[in-house]
C-alpha cells in the first residue's frame, strides 16, 4: 500500500525554478562548442585516421554534366567528386588522343567544374566516345550516342522555346479547365467520381516525378548524394506547402485548385527542365508524336485543377492564372534547361514537384472525405474507385502514346 | 516521362524526327525544336576545327604536354642508344666474361604526359637496360630484388634449365639475390623480362629489357664484314645509326586493355622529339614487341622500304624490301634501311594498328645533313 502517501510520507516537491544569470546561460551553450573545437583539433592534429590509411589511392570520381557539339569540336562540362583533387590527365576520343584545353585548368577540388574543349572533327549521326584519363590513369567515359551540332543557347531561341513549352505546358491545362462547364453539371456522385480521378492522376504524376527525380539524381555528381537530396526536398517541399495550405484551415474551392496547380506547375518546371536540356544534347526529333502525346497525357491535368472548383465557381480570370500556374512552369524550365542545364538541378526541381503533389493529393483526399459520409458506414464509395483506377488508367494510357 | 528522352536520343528518332521536322507537321514549325533542318547542315558542314590551328604532323590528335625525363630518371631519347655492356672481364679459357648488375624496383613512372602508372622496373626504367654482348661470351647477371613481389630474369636465348628464370628456377622473393650464368648464344636480337606469375601483370608492369647478343665475325668467315657490321664498336659498326625500340603498352585502368601505346614507353615521345637520322649513314633498329593484351604489334616506314632479319639470328634478311613488319609478342627482329636517295625533312614510323599509333605508339625520323 505504498502508492498512497501516508503521514510519514515525504512528497518530494519540484524544486522552484531558479532564475539562471546570463552568463550561465551563455556558459552551457559555449562549454559543448568547446569541448567539440576540441575534438576537432585533436582529430586534425593527432589524425587517428592514418592507422587506417593501407596506402590504397584516393577514389577519383568525374561526371559528365554538360555536353556542346559545335564547329570547334566537342565541349564537356566534368564536375569532380572523390575524396581528393582530380588531375585530368588526357583525353581520348575514339580510343585516340586528342589535344584539349581545360577551363579553368589545373587540379579539380571535390565538386567543382571545369570545361574540356576538344578540336574533335566529330561526324553528324555518328556515335563518338570520349575518354578522360587522369593522372593515376583511371579513366572516365562519356558516349555521345548520336552527334549532332548543339543548338546555341541564343536569345532568339528564348521565343520558339516559350512557344513549345507554352504548348506542352500552357495549353493541355487550358483545355482540361474547358471541361469546366461540363463538370458543373454532375452531382455528388460525379463529384466524389472526378475528385478520386483527380487523386489517381496525382498519384500517377508522383510516381512518375519521384522515379524521374532519381534517376536524374543517379546521372548527378555523387557527392550530391542525389538520391538522399531527392528524398530530403521531396519531404520537406510536402511539408513546407502543408503548413502555408493550412494556414486557413483546409483548403477547398479555389484555394484546393491553386495548391494543386502549384504541385503540377512544379512538376512542370522539372519536366521543362529535362526537355531543355534534351535539346541543350541535341536531341533534335523530340517529333511531332511525342510532343502532341505528351500535351494529350497533360490535359488531364487540366481536369484535375477544374474538380474542386465545380462547387465554388470562381471568377473567370481565375482560370488564366491556374492555367499559367500550372503550365508556365514549363517555359522556364525550358529556357533554364537549355541555357544551364546540370541533372541535380533537375532532379531538385522534380523532386520538389513530387512533394508538392504529394501534399495536393493528401489535401485532395481530406477534401474528398467530407464530401462524403458514405465512408462513416465503413464502405468504399464506387465512385471514388471508379475515379481512381480511371485517373490511373487515362495517365498510363497517355503515357503509353509518349513511350516509344 | 525522362525515358521518352532518353529513347529520343538515338539514331532512329534523331530521323524520325527530321522527317517530321521537314514535313513542317510540327506545330511552331521547325524553328520551335530549335533545330536547323538538315538540308541546311547539308551544306554547312558540323565541323570546321581542322580547318583552323593545324599543327604538327599529327594535327590535335595528340597527347597534349610533356613527360618529365628528370622525374623518370631516363630519356626515350637516349634509351635509343645507350647499350649496356656490362662489366668485361677475362675467365681463365681466355673468354670474356661480362657481368651485369640489375635491381628490381617498384617505381612511378610516367607514360604520357600527367599519366603515372606503378610499374615495376629493371634500374628503375622501362624498358630495362639494353643488355648487349657478343656471341660466345660469358653472361652474368647478378640480379637483386628491392620490389615488393617476386621476380625474375628469364632471358631469350640458349642456357641451362636452372637459368631459366621461371617460379622454382630463378625466380626470387624481395631483398634476395640470384645469380643468372650462360653463354650468349644464339647471335641475334632478343629480350629479357620477368617470368613471375601471374606472368601478364609481371610484364605489362614493365619488366623487360633488350638483350642483344653480336655475331663473332670470326663465327661467320663467309659473312665477316656483316658480322662486324653489327658487333658493336668495330669502324663498320660506327658506320651505322643503331636504335632500340621496344614496343610496349599500358593498361592504367586495370581494364585489360591498354590506354598508352608507345615504343619505349613514353607515348608520342619521338613525335614531339624526333629521332635525328644522317641523311648518308645507314640504320639499324633493334625492334622488340613487348605489348600485352594485344596479340600483335607492328612497325610502318613512311616513305621507305627496309630489310628485316627475323629474331636477328641471320647475317642475310628474312625479308627483303617491306615497310611494314608485323610481331606477334615478344617476337623481335631487326631492320636495316637508309635514307640517302631521300630529301631531307620528317618521316614518320607507327604501328600501323592504327589504334596503338593513336594511343601513342608514333614517331617521326628527323632525317638531316651530315654537318660539314
Ligand atoms: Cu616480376
Amino acid at each position: 500500500m505504498n502508492d498512497r502517501a501516508g503521514p510519514e510520507t515525504v512528497v518530494a516537491s519540484p524544486r522552484p525554478p531558479t532564475v539562471r544569470p546570463g552568463y550561465a546561460f551563455v556558459l552551457w551553450i559555449a562549454l559543448p562548442l568547446f569541448l567539440l573545437g576540441l575534438v576537432a583539433t585533436w582529430l586534425a592534429v593527432s589524425d587517428p585516421l592514418r592507422a587506417f590509411n593501407n596506402g590504397a589511392p584516393p577514389v577519383e570520381r568525374l561526371t559528365f554534366e554538360r555536353r556542346i557539339l559545335d564547329n570547334t569540336g566537342i565541349h564537356l562540362r566534368v564536375r569532380a567528386g572523390g575524396s581528393e583533387p582530380i588531375t585530368i590527365a588526357q583525353v581520348q576520343v575514339d580510343d585516340a588522343y586528342w589535344t584539349f584545353v581545360q577551363d579553368p585548368p589545373g587540379d579539380l577540388a571535390r565538386l567543382a567544374t571545369a570545361w574540356i574543349h576538344i578540336p574533335f572533327p566529330w561526324t553528324l549521326g555518328e556515335a563518338h566516345e570520349v575518354r578522360v584519363v587522369t593522372k593515376t590513369g583511371t579513366t572516365f567515359d562519356h558516349e555521345i550516342p548520336v552527334a549532332v551540332r548543339t543548338p546555341e543557347a541564343h536569345s532568339s531561341q528564348l521565343v520558339p522555346q516559350a512557344v513549345l513549352g507554352a504548348f506542352v505546358g500552357i495549353v493541355p491545362v487550358a483545355i482540361g479547365l474547358m471541361f469546366y462547364p461540363v463538370l458543373r453539371g454532375v452531382g455528388a456522385q460525379g463529384m466524389s467520381f472526378l475528385l478520386a480521378l483527380t487523386i489517381g492522376l496525382l498519384a500517377f504524376l508522383f510516381v512518375d516525378s519521384l522515379e524521374d527525380a532519381l534517376e536524374l539524381a543517379g546521372e548527378a555528381a555523387v557527392a550530391f548524394q542525389g538520391h538522399v537530396m531527392v528524398v530530403l526536398a521531396a519531404i520537406i517541399s510536402f511539408l513546407l506547402l502543408w503548413v502555408i495550405g493550412r494556414r486557413r484551415g483546409t483548403p477547398t474551392g479555389l484555394g484546393l485548385a491553386t495548391a494543386i496547380a502549384i504541385g503540377i506547375g512544379l512538376h512542370n518546371l522539372g519536366e521543362g527542365l529535362a526537355i531543355g536540356a534534351a535539346f541543350t544534347a541535341g536531341a533534335a526529333g523530340l517529333g511531332t508524336f511525342l510532343v502532341l502525346g505528351f500535351t494529350l497525357h497533360n490535359i488531364t491535368e487540366g481536369v484535375g485543377i477544374a474538380a474542386p472548383l465545380v462547387k465554388e465557381p470562381p471568377p473567370l480570370s481565375a482560370f488564366v492564372w491556374l492555367a499559367l500556374l500550372a503550365g508556365a512552369p514549363a517555359i522556364l524550365g525550358m529556357w533554364f534547361g537549355s541555357l544551364a542545364y546540370s541533372p541535380q538541378w533537375a532532379a531538385l526541381a522534380l523532386a520538389v514537384g513530387a512533394g508538392a503533389i504529394l501534399q495536393v493529393i493528401v489535401e485532395v483526399g481530406v477534401y474528398l472525405w467530407r464530401l462524403d459520409d458514405r465512408w462513416k458506414s465503413g464502405a468504399v464509395p464506387v465512385s471514388v474507385f471508379g475515379g481512381l483506377v480511371a485517373g490511373l488508367s487515362l495517365m498510363y494510357a497517355t503515357a503509353v502514346l509518349v513511350k516509344v | 516521362m525522362r525515358n521518352w528522352l532518353r529513347e529520343t536520343v538515338n539514331r532512329r528518332h534523331l530521323l524520325w524526327g527530321s522527317l517530321a521536322t521537314a514535313s513542317g507537321f510540327l506545330i511552331g514549325g521547325a524553328a520551335a525544336t530549335g533545330q536547323s533542318s538538315h538540308a541546311e547542315r547539308g551544306s554547312a558542314p558540323p565541323y570546321d576545327a581542322n580547318g583552323a590551328g593545324h599543327h604538327g604532323a599529327h594535327g590535335h590528335m595528340i597527347t597534349v604536354g610533356d613527360v618529365g625525363n628528370a622525374r623518370n630518371g631516363f630519356d626515350p631519347t637516349s634509351l635509343l642508344t645507350d647499350w649496356n655492356t656490362g662489366v668485361v672481364s677475362s675467365l681463365p679459357d681466355g673468354r670474356t666474361l661480362r657481368t651485369f648488375e640489375i635491381i628490381g624496383e617498384d617505381k612511378e613512372i610516367e607514360i604520357a604526359p600527367g599519366i603515372l602508372f606503378p610499374a615495376w622496373t629493371y634500374n628503375g626504367r622501362v624498358p630495362g637496360p639494353s643488355l648487349r654482348v657478343t656471341e660466345g661470351d660469358r653472361v652474368r647477371i647478378i640480379f637483386q630484388n628491392n620490389g615488393s613481389h617476386r621476380h625474375s630474369i628469364h632471358f631469350h636465348g640458349i642456357h641451362s634449365a636452372r637459368m631459366d628464370g621461371i617460379p622454382g628456377a630463378g625466380e626470387i622473393g624481395p631483398g634476395e639475390e640470384f645469380i643468372y650464368e650462360f653463354d650468349a648464344l644464339p647471335f641475334g636480337c632478343h629480350l629479357y623480362h620477368c617470368h613471375a606469375l601471374p606472368l601478364k601483370r609481371h610484364i605489362h608492369k614493365g619488366m623487360y629489357g633488350a638483350f642483344i647478343i653480336d655475331p663473332d665475325p670470326a663465327r661467320h668467315p663467309e659473312q665477316a664484314d656483316v658480322a662486324r657490321s653489327r658487333l658493336l664498336g668495330t669502324p663498320e659498326n660506327r658506320e651505322w645509326q643503331e636504335f632500340v625500340m621496344v614496343m610496349n603498352g599500358f593498361d592504367t585502368n586495370f581494364d585489360g586493355e591498354n590506354e598508352v601505346y608507345a615504343v619505349n614507353t613514353v607515348a608520342h615521345h619521338y613525335a614531339k622529339h624526333p629521332i635525328t637520322v644522317i641523311r648518308g649513314r645507314p640504320v639499324r633498329i633493334y625492334l622488340i614487341n613487348v605489348v600485352e593484351f594485344d596479340p600483335i604489334n607492328s612497325l610502318h616506314l613512311h616513305g621507305n622500304f627496309f630489310d628485316y632479319y627475323d629474331h636477328g639470328t641471320t647475317l642475310t634478311p628474312t625479308l627483303r624490301t617491306i615497310d611494314t613488319v608485323m610481331q606477334c609478342q615478344a617476337q623481335r627482329g631487326i631492320l636495316e634501311f637508309t635514307y640517302r636517295a631521300h630529301e631531307t625533312g620528317l618521316y614518320m614510323f607507327h604501328a600501323h594498328q592504327a589504334e596503338f599509333t593513336e594511343l601513342g605508339w608514333m614517331g617521326m625520323f628527323d632525317v638531316v645533313e651530315a654537318a660539314a
